[in-house]
């Protein structure tokens, strides 16, 4: 999860031109357990680190999504792990749900299931160029394990595609929580 | 000079503020850390004890922050730039050896990642109460040296200034950061190494049978001579003469003491770095310094709708305090607003140099987080009635 933030911030800030902060988790929940990562995203100099209601929340478990699904604002977009959280909605709030465990299963490895999000996310906000993204990925994961990052990536784009096409209505200068 | 190109990550990163801090220490030469790692440090020796076999530098970790103050110390006598880091907790029991660099005129660095307090307080939360610790932490008469930076980007920055003033004054620097810039992830820039100055260690040309240690001609600074070079002298905590020998008089105390102070306090206005923003007729002035004056900067911009006239002056460096600006200005204003993650420190001092003329309003955070950006706003709109 602070990875996915990490790529996503890295990606914005370093690849695509416009600032963007992250804080993660901090503590016993960065080992193991429940984690999240903020990050804001913008044009003009992040003053303010930190968020209250998030523009769009990331979620892939049930018990993150149970624990944050509060602070998304109403009109504000989820992006799940369909097979693992069913999220009750408020009326405004817009959702997209994809498999990416099952995706990443598919490609050998459970592990990747944050990079497929990650390419799915990036579909749904275009929150930054696809490529900026995809290099960020590239810059970000160990050595050796590239190529299947960069896999999972597609498949999270693809995903996509083929469920949503153009159907999403990408927003920018947004505020994003990622929880698992 | 120019720095040592081996140590320079040029680039564009993507970093928290402890890895930048780390990074800004390797840039500036730094060659030599021992630690007692402590959150919400931990990154910053996490990052140098990476990076440092590939660039010739030595960490080491202590077995306490006494002993990690001290292995600074001695190793800054052999001419290698010297830093520690820590937080709150550790930071208290180097006060001891912060004493000693003082007094023994050692070139070194502190690092500490504030975190609340007192004593073990919030370990991985922020707070900005050490900044008066900062000031007067060892015992006895003595100036100091610290900077406060406000992003991960400043945090790479200001570290070469920490280790030029080091240098520059013979003293300890002490870099103040806070957890929340210490944890924050932004981008980090760091240039070409040819575009970073570097002051160098100011050696004695003497001959070895001619040097004292603290012979000083006109600047207040003496010349300094590395362990293994040759020279035969001594050095001490306690009062001592130019020769570094201990003498137990009011008329040596005095000399030493008062050049130990002034070296700092007569040059305030050369060491002095803050950056300003509207403070030409403004009605009120905010004096902010790291996490805090980022979000100042959104009360700030709330009040100027309110169609208030605001200026900020941001300390960079907060010791020694820019102590006549502050006195200019307070002819000149209404009032001075600090807001500050702490329950009143540099207030006291922005009061002292108002010297009563205008108030000084603390607009306090008491850790844990950062200020509501509306209640600076608040404090702001009452200082301009």
């Amino acid at each position: 999860m602070v990875l996915s933030g990490h790529i996503i911030g890295h990606a914005c800030a370093i690849n695509a031109g416009m600032h963007a902060t992250m804080i993660q988790s901090f503590g016993p929940e960065a080992r193991g357990s429940a984690c999240s990562t903020t990050l804001v995203v913008s044009d003009t100099e992040v003053l303010y680190p930190y968020i209250q209601r998030p523009d769009i929340f990331v979620v892939m478990s049930s018990e993150g999504y149970n624990q944050y699904r509060d602070e998304l604002k109403d009109d504000g977009i989820l992006i799940y792990e369909k097979d693992l959280v069913h999220p009750k909605l408020k009326k405004g709030q817009a959702s997209y749900g994809i498999t990416s465990t099952r995706i990443a299963e598919s490609l050998g490895r459970k592990i990747v299931q944050n990079i497929v999000m990650l390419g799915f996310f990036g579909s749904v906000t275009k929150i930054a160029p696809r490529e900026a993204l995809r290099e960020a990925v590239l810059s970000s994961v160990p050595a050796g394990t590239e190529e299947l990052n960069l896999k999972a990536f597609d498949a999270g784009c693809e995903y996509f595609d083929k469920e949503f096409g153009d159907a999403a209505k990408g927003k920018s200068g947004k505020k994003v929580k990622a929880g698992t | 000079m120019k720095t040592d190109p081996l140590g320079v990550l040029t680039g564009e990163h993507y970093l928290d503020g402890d890895y930048a801090c780390g990074e800004g220490a390797m840039a500036a030469g730094c060659r030599f850390v021992a630690g007692y790692p402590i959150t919400p440090s931990t990154e910053v020796v996490e990052r140098i004890s990476q990076r440092f076999p590939m660039i010739g530098g030595t960490f080491i970790q202590m077995e306490d922050e006494l002993a990690s103050m001290a292995a600074i110390v001695g190793a800054s006598w052999t001419g290698v730039k010297s830093m520690t880091v820590t937080s709150g907790p550790g930071f208290s029991l180097m006060m001891e050896n912060i004493g000693l660099a003082a007094m023994m005129e050692t070139p070194c660095v502190v690092v500490n990642v504030q975190r609340g307090g007192p004593s073990t307080g919030l370990p991985t939360m922020v707070g900005q109460a050490d900044m008066m610790q900062a000031r007067w932490g060892s015992h006895g008469d003595y100036e100091i040296i610290a900077l406060c930076p406000e992003s991960p980007q400043e945090a790479f920055d200001l570290m070469t200034d920490a280790f030029n003033l080091a240098e520059e004054y013979r003293t300890p620097v002490l870099f103040m950061m806070d957890e929340c810039v210490g944890h924050m992830t932004e981008k980090v820039v760091i240039p070409d190494p040819d575009k970073i100055d570097i002051v160098p260690r100011k050696l004695t040309r003497a001959k070895p049978e001619e040097y004292k240690p603290y012979l000083v001609n006109g600047n207040m600074i003496p010349e300094f001579a590395r362990a293994g070079d040759g020279y035969k002298f001594h050095t001490t905590g306690l009062t001592h003469d130019e020769k570094g020998y201990p003498v137990m008089s009011e008329e040596c105390q005095a000399v030493l003491v008062k050049r130990l102070v002034d070296k700092i306090r007569l040059n305030a206005d050369e060491i002095a770095k803050y950056k300003e923003d509207g403070v030409d007729g403004a009605d009120v002035v905010l004096v902010t310094y790291g996490i805090t004056a980022r979000v100042a900067r959104m009360g700030i911009d709330l009040a100027r709708k309110k169609g208030v006239k605001v200026g900020v002056i941001r300390l960079q460096i907060v010791w020694p305090f820019p102590e006549k600006r502050i006195r200019e200005l307070a002819g000149k204003i209404k009032a001075f607003v600090v807001p500050e993650i702490n329950y009143g420190q540099i207030v006291l001092e922005v009061e002292r140099c108002a010297a009563g003329k205008v108030p000084a309003i603390l607009v306090s955070h008491m850790g844990g987080g950062v200020h509501n950006p509306e209640d600076i706003r608040d404090a702001i709109l009452e200082a301009a009635k």
